[in-house]
């Protein structure tokens, strides 16, 4: 069907990640780019479950944390290879996703904001209290660098196409997805949970089964994070992260894949542009946030163009 | 025993302020069907603005606190004129979003405002902590279990006596059969914001001559006062009190007995509880939508 | 063999809502391959039994049992499985999904690739993906919109709408089909073509239980019609008969007339 101008799409971005790579050697420019990479794949991850399946999580933070702090650990503390610590990461991103996921997928609307809110809280004093092993507020320090056999990931170059090529898998892996008979059924509870149920869809096994998908491709995030920063501290995952994600799937468009892309792009950027940002960071996010909903609930990009679109039909009259 | 009682006194105070933050989630909820994940942000609007109009411009106790909760109410209502109002399809994922935004915004207003510094102020009465069987009480917290009493009295007097509070109940229970019936729907979504807000300012102003209060106090307050209003009943008037206390007293023992980094990790861990087990809440009244 | 019991048995339903007795031991049985009317004054408890059969709610008391098993311990999508499939008084259709991949979603209990086949897309998920959109297709075809496959399906006018929903329902390959009200809304045209195609449906060796106000079609196409009212059944029989039954006049008319 869509499949000829899909592949045409992923032709684009991938000329487009290789025509970046090699003309910029600014390494400012470069970790920005990677940051854009990271936060695309936090937006992906909540998009699968907010935007497809229609289940908020205001906690997504704690497992792009989970995946970081695993990742530290098993690497810095226990000297394990950072190969073997990926699936180590991301196993346990979702497995604790899994368990907490049968009680909390349960809820829904406003409960099932506050409960991962109170999840996500949880996770993010856990890392700010047992110190012995996260290092506590203080952060963790000393984490590797990635090294993968005789490849090594310690330049900003070599890094930028690591995480631009893991973006473009995940892309393709959530397209794939939503194409597909698990997808549409995905897409049906987001439409109406009662109609989805009563033409046979097992919601709550495949709500279960997209909110571990999507928490570990958070933690892959963090796990990659960990590696490029060698140092992470509890206030990167905390509440304000997750909404800082949440923002982002709002903006690109909730049910847009390329609309992640560009609301982590848009916010990574938005903060460097204006430079007095940080103390309006949070009166420019919340109206951002509030705006955005009430007048194009669809994301900015489609409001927009829905805007435009009725100016003009207004105009030929 | 001394101890106990410290935590005990401890856990009251905090409780009789979740009760109030709960009271606050609660009303809203019954009357609106809304939860509004900013509440916690016009406690902290009530608590500075306290601090600024007694001691910024050296208003007097009782018309600063008049003052701060008329502030808050307004600043509530003009959020439900603006933003709640306007939503085209008021689903709970649109209003959580919306919601959360409005606390972003308010605590980055708080901090523009007010800074980043913390800020103390005296207590209502200037008076020497009592000494009850070695354990302190501050006079603050009289006030606090004062002014919780006196809301309580008057919420049931409003919600049972008046025509206003009646018809706010009636619009929570069938929208559309209050508007046959000729009950201006939007003024009473409208009042109980400005009342659900004021109940924010007052336990914000309560609680600033015992705290230091600043931007960003209100996120924990907020959550906390909601856990207080699940763990007793959503929508319930009598949950929220229960609740609120209940979570101070349990919060107080917790750090008192266990460790002193459970304390914002309790209200939580409650929460999840209560939404897992027993999502009605204790006294149970609202009807959760689990599906 | 169960070859000649019937499909559905309903045994001493009841079901109160608050101190609203909604269904009060209801109690028939549907053969195989037939049509079959529900009918009955407006709260009578049509929707009720239909949201009992298909387990959104339990009921308070009685049995279900199809093709011979009971299905009480059946969540609503397994009962999908075993085979009973329903549409909705109002249209209930995926809006953000075109009118295929709505069709599409109808066929997940008869498809089985699951969240890694999918990521993996290997041969036989290919295969079965082909053959699932041709099945829809076919079936598009069947309710006359396989023009509009690719159109949003809340684009498409009421009437149409409907007839996705029904065909949406056929793709899950029930034994049993519920339609709750499937004549409201269409016009005489379209109650015909509508009333056509349930005798298709049933040609095929589907059962199907009709819920319909509508009388002229229900008594046209029905073999065997349920009267419930207030909760209760009171009649049941061939068309013919049910409209020379008293107690069902009365209940239409009120007591007392003529």
């Amino acid at each position: 069907m869509q499949d000829k101008s899909t592949y045409i799409l992923y032709t684009i971005f991938t000329l487009g990640i290789c025509l970046l790579g090699w003309s910029i050697d600014n390494s400012y420019y470069l970790q920005l780019l990677i940051f854009i990479g990271l936060n695309t794949l936090l937006a992906l991850s909540l998009n699968m479950l907010m935007g497809y399946a229609g289940q908020i999580s205001l906690g997504h933070a704690a497992f792009y944390g989970i995946g970081a702090y695993v990742t530290a650990v098993l690497t810095t503390t226990y000297q394990v290879p950072p190969l073997l610590a990926l699936p180590a990461a991301v196993g346990a991103a979702m497995l604790i996703a899994w368990i907490v996921g049968m009680p909390t997928l349960r809820l829904s609307g406003y409960y099932l904001g506050m409960g991962t809110l109170g999840f996500g809280m949880i996770v993010h004093i856990v890392f700010r209290e047992w110190s012995s092993v996260t290092g506590g507020a203080s952060g963790f320090v000393g984490i590797p660098p990635l090294e993968i056999g005789s490849l090594s990931f310690t330049s900003d170059k070599a890094y930028f196409f690591l995480v631009w090529i893991v973006v473009l898998l995940v892309i393709i892996m959530c397209r794939r997805i939503i194409d597909s008979r698990v997808g549409r059924a995905l897409r049906s509870i987001h439409d109406g949970e009662k109609a989805a149920a009563a033409v046979g869809v097992d919601t709550r096994t495949l709500k279960l089964q997209v909110f571990v998908l999507s928490a570990g491709i958070a933690a892959l995030a963090g796990f990659l994070y960990a590696h490029l920063i060698y140092f992470i501290s509890p206030g990167t995952f905390g509440f304000m992260a997750s909404i800082r994600i949440v923002t982002m799937v709002v903006i690109g468009g909730m049910a847009s894949v390329w609309g992640a892309l560009f609301g982590a792009s848009l916010l990574t950027l938005l903060p460097e542009w204006l430079h007095a940002f940080s103390e309006f960071e949070m009166v420019v996010y919340g109206l951002i946030l509030m705006t955005v909903m009430i007048f194009m609930p669809r994301g900015l990009t489609r409001g927009l163009l829905d805007i435009y679109q009725r100016y003009r039909k207004h105009h030929d009259r | 025993m001394q101890e106990i009682l410290q935590y005990l006194f401890s856990g009251i105070t905090n409780g009789a302020i979740y009760a109030v933050i709960a009271l606050g989630f609660s009303m809203l909820y019954s009357s609106t069907d809304l939860i509004n994940f900013a509440h916690g942000e016009f406690v902290m609007l009530g608590a500075l603005c306290m601090v600024s109009l007694s001691l910024g411009m050296g208003f007097s106790l009782l018309p600063a606190f008049f003052f701060t909760v008329l502030i808050v109410a307004a600043a509530g209502m003009i959020f439900e004129r603006l933003a709640i109002r306007s939503v085209r399809h008021p689903e709970p994922i649109v209003l959580i979003i919306i919601t959360v935004g409005a606390s972003i915004f308010l605590r980055g207003l708080g901090m523009l405002v007010w800074g980043k510094d913390a800020y103390s102020m005296p207590q209502f009465w200037d008076l020497p902590p009592i000494d009850i069987a070695g354990a302190r009480l501050l006079p603050q917290s009289i006030w606090i279990l004062l002014i919780v009493t006196a809301l309580t009295v008057g919420l049931q007097i409003f919600y049972r006596k008046t025509l206003t509070g009646k018809a706010m109940i009636a619009c929570a229970v069938n929208k559309k059969a209050a508007w046959i019936v000729g009950i201006p729907f939007k003024w009473m979504v409208l009042l109980a914001f400005g009342l659900a807000t004021g109940l924010g300012a007052v336990a914000g102003a309560s609680i600033a001559p015992i705290t230091m209060s600043s931007y960003d106090m209100g996120t924990m307050l907020g959550l906390k006062g909601f856990c207080a209003a699940m763990l007793g009943g959503l929508g319930s008037l009598w949950g929220a009190i229960l609740g609120g206390f209940l979570l101070g007293i349990l919060e107080a023992m917790g750090v008192g007995f266990v460790s002193s980094g459970l304390k914002d990790a309790t209200a939580f861990l409650l929460l999840l509880l209560v939404l897992y087990v027993r999502p009605q809440g204790i006294i149970g009244a609202a009807d959760v939508k689990r599906f | 063999m169960t070859d000649n019991k019937p499909l559905l048995e309903i045994q001493g339903i009841g079901k109160a809502f608050g101190g609203v007795q909604a269904l009060e031991d209801v109690e028939f049985h549907l053969e195989k391959a037939s049509i079959n009317g529900l009918i009955g004054p407006n709260g009578a408890g049509k929707t009720t039994l239909f949201n009992v059969i298909t387990g959104i709610f339990p009921p308070d008391s009685g049995q279900i049992r199809f093709a011979g098993k009971s299905i009480q311990a059946l969540e609503v999508h397994e009962r999908v499985r075993t085979g009973i499939a329903r549409t909705f008084q109002n249209v209930e259709l995926f809006e953000s999904m075109s009118v295929l991949e709505n069709i599409l979603v109808g066929m997940y209990t008869r498809t089985r690739s699951g969240m890694i086949e999918s990521i993996l897309r290997l041969a036989h998920t290919r295969r079965e993906e082909k053959q699932a959109r041709d099945r829809a297709m076919e079936l598009l075809e069947f309710v006359g919109l396989q023009d509009y496959a690719h159109q949003k399906s809340s684009d498409l006018p009421f009437g149409w709408q409907r007839l996705v929903e029904l065909a949406r329902a056929l793709a899950a390959e029930p034994r049993l089909l519920l339609l709750d009200e499937p004549a409201a809304g269409l016009n005489i045209s379209e109650t015909n073509q509508l009333g056509d195609l349930i005798l298709e449906i049933c040609s095929r060796g589907i059962t199907i239980l009709l819920v319909e106000h509508d009388m002229s079609l229900t008594m046209s196409i029905s073999d065997q019609i349920v009267v419930l009212d207030q909760g209760k059944k009171i009649a049941e029989g061939p068309p013919r008969d049910i409209q020379a039954n008293e107690a069902v006049v009365e209940a239409y008319l009120g007591k007392g007339k003529n």
